[in-house]
C-alpha cells in the first residue's frame, strides 16, 4: 500500500507542511524535511521550483526563484529524496508545474519518483482535461496523482476528479493563489462539505492556512491541512531554518 | 501544398491543434474557460453580435483598412509588395480588432472588470480603449522593463482611464505580465474577464483571438483580387511574437495555394542566446495554459527572450503556429534587431510609413538573401502597427539623444 493511502486510513489530525526544494540553500531540503517529520508533520509537500509559478503568491514565488538561483533541478531533488528516505518514512508528495516534468518525460520522471521514494504528485496546471494519460501512468507505478478541486468546481466534476486521482485529492480553499487570505468560515464550511459529499477519496485543504486554529478547523472539515506560505515566510531571513521550522510545526500541531 | 489542409478545421473539440494547445490551467479557471467557450459559440451564431462587432470595426476603428501597393520598395526588390495597413486602425495597430470582439463577449457575460497583459503596450492601449468605450474597469499588467521602453503607451493607457500595474518578477516583460494577469484572474475569476491579446493561452483563446483577427485576411483577400486582377497572392508575410496579426492574415488563406511565411525575432542573433525565435530555437512545452513551443533550458525552466521589439519579446508562441510549423503549412524565418532597425528606416524613407518595430521584422525578411522569394511574386505583408511608439527605442539604438 502506498504511504499516502495508508496515512489517510488513520483517523487522526493531519498537518502537511510545504517546503520549496532548494530553499533557502541548495542543500537545505534534506534536513528541513527530516526535521519537519520529527516535529510531527504527517506528510510533506516538496515544491519543485519553476520559473513561472502561476498559482503561487509572492512568498512562494520568491522562494522558487531563490531555489533556481541556488541551482535546484529535478535531478537534484530526486537525489535529495533518496537521502531523506534513509532517515524517515513520512509520506512525500512533490508539487510542481507541468513543464519541467514534461521536459524530463513522463516515464523518466515517474521512474525517478518510484526509485527515490516519492508517494504522490500535485500538479496545479494539469487539470482533468489534460491529466488522464499522466495520472494513469502514475497510478500504474503506485504513485498517487493528487488532483485539485476549487470552490467553483461543480459536484459532478469533483466526483470525476477524485475517481481519476484514486487515493487523495487537494481542495484549494479559495479562488486565488497561495498565501491569500481565507474566505469566511461559513462559505468554506459549505464548500468543504460539498467536496466531502462528492469525493470518492479523502481530501486535504490548502492555500491561506497559517495558524494552529486553522489546522484544527480544517481537520474538522476535511482530512488534513496543508501549510505553505506561512512555513516559507518563517524560514525567510532565519539564521537557523531547521529549528525555526521545527518550532513552527510543533506550534501548528499543538505539541509545543 | 499538402491536401490535408484543404479541409483545415482546427482546433478540435478539446482545443487541440494535434499535440499543441489545450487547457493547462489551475482548476478554478476551468469553469471560466468553459463558460467563455459557451458564450463564444453562441455569439458566433448570433447575427446581432456580429452586426454590432462589424459596426464597431467600421465606424469606431475605421475598417476596412487599406491594402496598399508599395511601388517604391517593389521596384527595388523586384517583386510586388502589398501592405495590409493595420497601422491605420484606431489606436494604431491590429490589436483593436480582437479587443472589440472580446469586450463584446465580456459584456455579454456580464463581467464588469477587465484585465489584460501587455508587452509593447499596443494590446494594453487597445484594451484600455474598448474598456473606456464600454465604461468598464480596466487593469493592465505590464513588465517594468516594458514600461521603461514604452512610456508613451503607459501614459496613453492612463489617459484612457486604465490602471497600469507594474510587474517586477522574472524578466519584467510580457511573460511575467502574463503570469501576473493569470494570478489576478484565478483570484477574481467570478467578476473578471481576462482579455488576452494574442493567439496564446488556454483554449478557447487561441481560437477566438484568431477568429477576431481574421478580418485582416478576409479583407486582404478580397482587396487583392479587386486591385490586382488576380485571384490570390503568391505569398503572405507577417511577424510573429504570440502570433495574432499573423494568424489573422494567414487563417483565411490556409486552404488556398498560397505560400505563407512567419517572421520571428532573432534579437542579437540566433546563436547569441539573446533572441525570441521560439519556433527556430525552442522545443515542446507547456506555458501560460497551452502546449506549444517554448524557449527553455534542459530542466524545463523558461529562458529569457530578447528582442528590440517589446511585442515580440516572448518565450512562447501561439499553439496554432506550432502546429502550422510542424505540419509544414507555414515556413518560419527570423530577423535580427539590426535587420529590423534597418527595415524600419527603409520603409520610412521609401514609402513614408513608419512601421512598428514588430512589423519591421516582417519587412526585413523581404530584404534577406535566401528568403525563397521569386521575382515578380505578389506578396501581402501585414503592416501590423504604426511605429510612432518605437521612435524613442529607435533613436536610442541609433545613438541619437532626443
Amino acid at each position: 500500500m502506498n504511504r499516502i493511502e495508508k496515512l489517510f486510513k488513520e483517523p487522526k489530525e493531519k498537518l502537511i507542511p510545504f517546503l520549496t526544494a532548494g530553499y533557502p540553500a541548495l542543500d537545505s531540503t534534506v534536513d528541513l524535511v527530516c526535521a519537519a517529520a520529527d516535529a510531527g508533520a504527517d506528510m510533506i509537500e516538496i515544491g519543485i521550483p519553476f520559473s513561472d509559478p502561476q498559482a503561487d503568491g509572492p512568498v512562494i514565488q520568491a522562494s522558487s526563484q531563490q531555489a533556481l538561483d541556488n541551482g535546484m533541478t529535478l535531478k537534484i531533488i530526486f537525489e535529495q529524496v533518496v537521502k531523506i528516505r534513509k532517515q524517515t518514512d513520512v509520506p512525500i508528495a512533490l508539487m510542481g508545474y507541468y513543464n519541467p516534468i514534461l521536459k524530463m518525460g513522463h516515464e523518466t520522471f515517474l521512474n525517478h519518483c518510484v526509485s527515490s521514494g516519492v508517494d504522490g504528485l500535485i500538479l496545479p496546471d494539469l487539470p482533468l482535461e489534460e491529466a488522464v494519460p499522466f495520472c494513469e501512468s502514475a497510478k500504474a507505478k503506485g504513485i498517487a496523482p493528487i488532483l485539485l478541486v476549487a470552490p467553483n468546481t461543480p459536484n459532478e466534476r469533483i466526483k470525476k476528479i477524485s475517481k481519476l486521482a484514486g487515493d487523495l485529492i487537494y481542495a484549494v480553499s479559495i479562488l486565488g493563489i497561495t498565501g491569500n487570505d481565507l474566505a469566511s468560515k461559513d462559505a468554506l464550511g459549505k464548500y468543504l462539505n460539498r467536496v466531502q459529499k462528492n469525493s470518492v477519496t479523502p481530501f486535504v485543504v490548502g492555500f491561506g492556512i497559517s495558524s494552529r486554529e486553522d489546522v484544527i478547523w480544517f481537520n474538522k472539515h476535511s482530512d488534513g491541512a496543508v501549510v505553505g506560505s506561512a512555513i516559507i515566510k518563517n524560514i525567510d531571513g532565519s539564521s537557523n531554518p531547521v529549528e525555526t521550522t521545527k518550532s513552527l510545526i510543533q506550534e501548528l500541531k499543538g505539541t509545543k | 501544398m499538402d491536401n490535408k489542409f484543404k479541409d483545415y478545421n482546427l482546433p478540435d473539440e478539446r482545443g487541440h491543434f494535434e499535440k499543441f494547445g489545450g487547457k493547462f490551467v489551475p482548476e478554478s479557471l476551468i469553469p471560466a474557460l468553459d463558460e467563455l467557450e459557451q458564450y463564444y459559440a453562441e455569439a458566433k451564431l448570433d447575427e446581432s453580435f456580429q452586426d454590432e462587432l462589424n459596426g464597431l470595426l467600421k465606424h469606431y476603428s475605421g475598417r476596412e483598412t487599406a491594402l496598399y501597393f508599395a511601388l517604391q520598395i517593389s521596384e527595388e526588390l523586384g517583386f510586388k509588395v502589398w501592405l495590409k495597413r493595420e497601422d491605420l486602425n484606431h489606436t494604431g495597430a491590429h490589436k483593436i480588432n480582437n479587443a472589440l470582439g472580446q469586450i463584446l463577449l465580456a459584456r455579454r457575460m456580464g463581467k464588469k472588470r477587465i484585465i489584460a497583459e501587455t508587452g509593447a503596450g499596443q494590446h494594453g492601449v487597445a484594451t484600455a480603449t474598448v474598456a473606456a468605450l464600454f465604461g468598464l474597469e480596466c487593469i493592465v499588467y505590464m513588465g517594468k522593463e516594458d514600461i521603461r521602453r514604452q512610456k508613451l503607451n503607459v501614459f496613453r493607457m492612463n489617459l484612457l482611464g486604465a490602471e497600469v500595474r507594474p510587474v517586477s518578477s522574472g524578466s519584467m516583460t510580457l511573460k511575467d505580465a502574463t503570469n501576473e494577469a493569470i494570478r489576478d484572474w484565478v483570484t477574481n475569476v467570478e467578476s473578471t474577464y481576462y482579455l488576452i491579446g494574442s493567439t496564446v493561452g488556454p483554449h478557447p483563446y487561441p481560437m477566438l483571438v484568431r477568429d477576431f483577427q481574421s478580418v485582416i485576411g478576409k479583407e486582404a483577400k478580397a482587396q487583392f483580387a479587386n486591385q490586382s486582377g488576380q485571384n490570390l497572392p503568391d505569398r503572405l508575410v507577417a511577424c510573429v511574437g504570440g502570433g495574432s496579426n499573423a494568424m489573422g492574415l494567414f487563417y483565411p488563406f490556409i486552404k488556398d495555394d498560397v505560400k505563407i511565411v512567419g517572421v520571428e525575432a532573432a534579437g542579437k542573433g540566433l546563436e547569441s542566446g539573446e533572441h525570441a525565435a521560439t519556433l527556430t530555437k525552442g522545443d515542446f512545452g507547456v506555458l501560460h495554459g497551452a502546449a506549444s513551443t517554448l524557449l527553455q533550458n534542459d530542466d524545463g525552466q523558461i529562458t529569457l527572450p530578447h528582442s528590440i521589439s517589446a511585442g515580440l519579446d516572448y518565450p512562447g508562441i501561439g499553439p496554432e503556429h506550432s502546429y502550422l510549423n510542424e505540419s509544414g503549412r507555414v515556413q518560419y524565418f527570423s530577423a535580427t534587431d539590426t535587420e529590423a532597425l534597418d527595415a524600419f528606416q527603409w520603409l520610412s524613407k521609401k514609402e513614408g510609413i513608419l512601421p512598428a518595430l514588430e512589423t519591421a521584422h516582417a519587412l526585413a525578411y523581404l530584404r534577406q538573401k535566401n528568403n525563397g522569394i521569386e521575382s515578380g511574386e505578389n506578396i501581402i505583408v501585414c503592416l501590423s502597427g504604426r511605429g510612432d511608439k518605437d521612435v524613442h527605442t529607435v533613436a536610442e539604438a541609433l545613438g541619437i539623444d532626443l
